[in-house]
């Protein structure tokens, strides 16, 4: 089809999130047709992301300073810390616009399958941070999911000596979504979970 | 074409591609196996495959031996049902870290499948649940072959005051014959010998009893630790020890 080159590209295309090996050779095509206006500037962005980017020391995000442009805001609430597990939610979280403290990336959560542990988790920076004083509340934001629940439990027995409100997202039905389609969990915990109205 | 259909508890899933998942279930007749369960990683399907879920499975494949797919509908949400309080998740993923752990794949545990089922129904009863899980530790023991025999003393025969289990043989010894060695002896609650109070560090000796067994003779055979969950519940057990003398009455 094309030389090594081309199918190297490809090969590495299509090892990405979303792209199979024919979106990966689309994508390769692309590019390769457009060498100055998109191939050219996507390597120099991608070779200059590489260099620049690294993860917070201070809540693990990524980000080209350290620490990241989130922690050194000085618009933000000091006095809150969100709990993600990657640096994906900490994306989703601040494209809601709603959330106004800091953050702290977990790097993953406790798995019983995959022998997931405590120590596998980025978690000396967060309690360096409650233990500097100035937080009053840790918000969990982890998933729904077995692991997730008990990733949340597990930190907030580590986190009530500390002397911290442990507070976590709520779960229940989603915006838009009706009652006749949700699928049993959610439904059965957005009726645990109900609330005076 | 091989196929059956089968009520399964969800033992875990491993993401295949993107939407996908390979999920490792286990039944009565089937025991632990695994299938491809197409849009088993979506928003709708995850619900579905969380862990310790009870579904109605329907698994497909070529050869009984190859992976096949699996698709399912939900019996009973166990997971979204345990999510909410720490110590029930901790035995759900305790009891099936324990299943997918010790047991061979594709070898009917009939008994071991009822005793989870019934455990998961006990789970809503908070921390008394951890007397049903003890027994059902002592009896996935039972089912792999190293039952404990607590019926009797091993030393005088004696039917009293049965307070130890040795750690060699696994029989009980009661506390006029454990004598010097008492201190070598891992200590027998008493609820495991019939209906009795139980607290908090009787949970905790329970654990360490049934632990020790499977530790030694089911996982250290595999050349494994105990699995990360059952080590956390023990760790939340021991708090609970530790804190306060909780107590309740088993059924």
């Amino acid at each position: 089809m094309g030389g090594p080159e081309i199918e190297r590209l490809i090969a590495l295309l299509g090892k990405l999130p979303g792209l199979g090996p024919r979106s990966a050779r689309r994508a390769a095509l692309k590019l390769l047709q457009n060498p100055e206006t998109r191939m050219l500037p996507l390597a120099a962005a991608l070779s200059e992301a590489a260099r620049a980017v690294r993860p917070c020391r201070e809540c693990g995000n990524l980000d080209s300073c350290d620490p990241c442009a989130i922690c050194v805001a000085p618009g933000r609430e000091r006095k809150l810390v969100c709990v993600i597990e990657g640096v994906g939610d900490l994306w989703a979280l601040e494209r809601s616009g709603v959330y106004r403290g800091l953050y702290h990336v977990l790097g993953g959560t406790l798995s019983a399958l995959d022998g997931i542990g405590p120590e596998d988790l980025n978690l000396a920076p967060l309690m360096a941070r409650i233990a500097a004083g100035g937080v009053t509340e840790v918000i969990l934001a982890l998933g729904a999911t077995v692991d997730g629940a008990a990733t949340a439990h597990w930190l907030t027995e580590q986190l009530r000596p500390l002397g911290v409100a442990v507070s976590r997202l709520a779960q229940g039905v989603p915006i838009g979504g009706a009652i006749d389609v949700l699928d049993d969990g959610t439904l059965a915990t957005a009726l645990v979970a109900r609330r005076p109205f | 074409m091989m196929e059956w259909s089968a009520p399964v508890v969800v033992l875990g899933t491993r993401p295949f591609g993107e939407g996908d998942v390979v999920a490792t279930v286990f039944g009565a007749e089937q025991g632990m196996c695994r299938g491809l369960a197409r849009g088993g990683g979506s928003r709708r399907g995850a619900a579905l495959w969380q862990r310790g879920n009870l579904v109605s499975a329907r698994w497909v494949g070529r050869l009984a031996e190859q992976l096949g797919s699996l698709s399912a509908e939900m019996i009973h949400p166990t997971a979204a049902l345990a999510m909410a309080d720490g110590l029930q998740l901790a035995m759900l993923n305790a009891a099936l870290a324990l299943v997918e752990g010790a047991l061979p794949e594709h070898e009917a545990h009939r008994e071991v499948f009822a005793d989870l089922l019934d455990l998961i129904g006990h789970l809503a009863e908070g921390p008394a649940a951890l007397a049903e899980y003890v027994r059902w530790e002592i009896a996935l023991l039972a089912a792999l072959g190293y039952g404990l025999d607590l019926s009797r003393c091993a030393v005088s025969g004696s039917t009293e005051r049965l307070f130890f289990v040795s750690p060699r043989t696994g029989r009980a010894v009661s506390l006029d014959a454990a004598g010097p060695w008492r201190e070598r002896l891992l200590k027998l609650p008493q609820f495991l010998l019939g209906p009795a109070a139980s607290s908090a560090n009787d949970w905790c000796d329970g654990l360490k009893l049934s632990g020790y067994f499977l530790a030694r003779n089911v996982f250290a055979l595999k050349h494994k630790p105990l699995p990360q969950a059952r080590l956390l519940l023990y760790d939340r057990v021991a708090a609970m020890a530790s804190e306060t003398e909780h107590t309740c009455q088993t059924p």
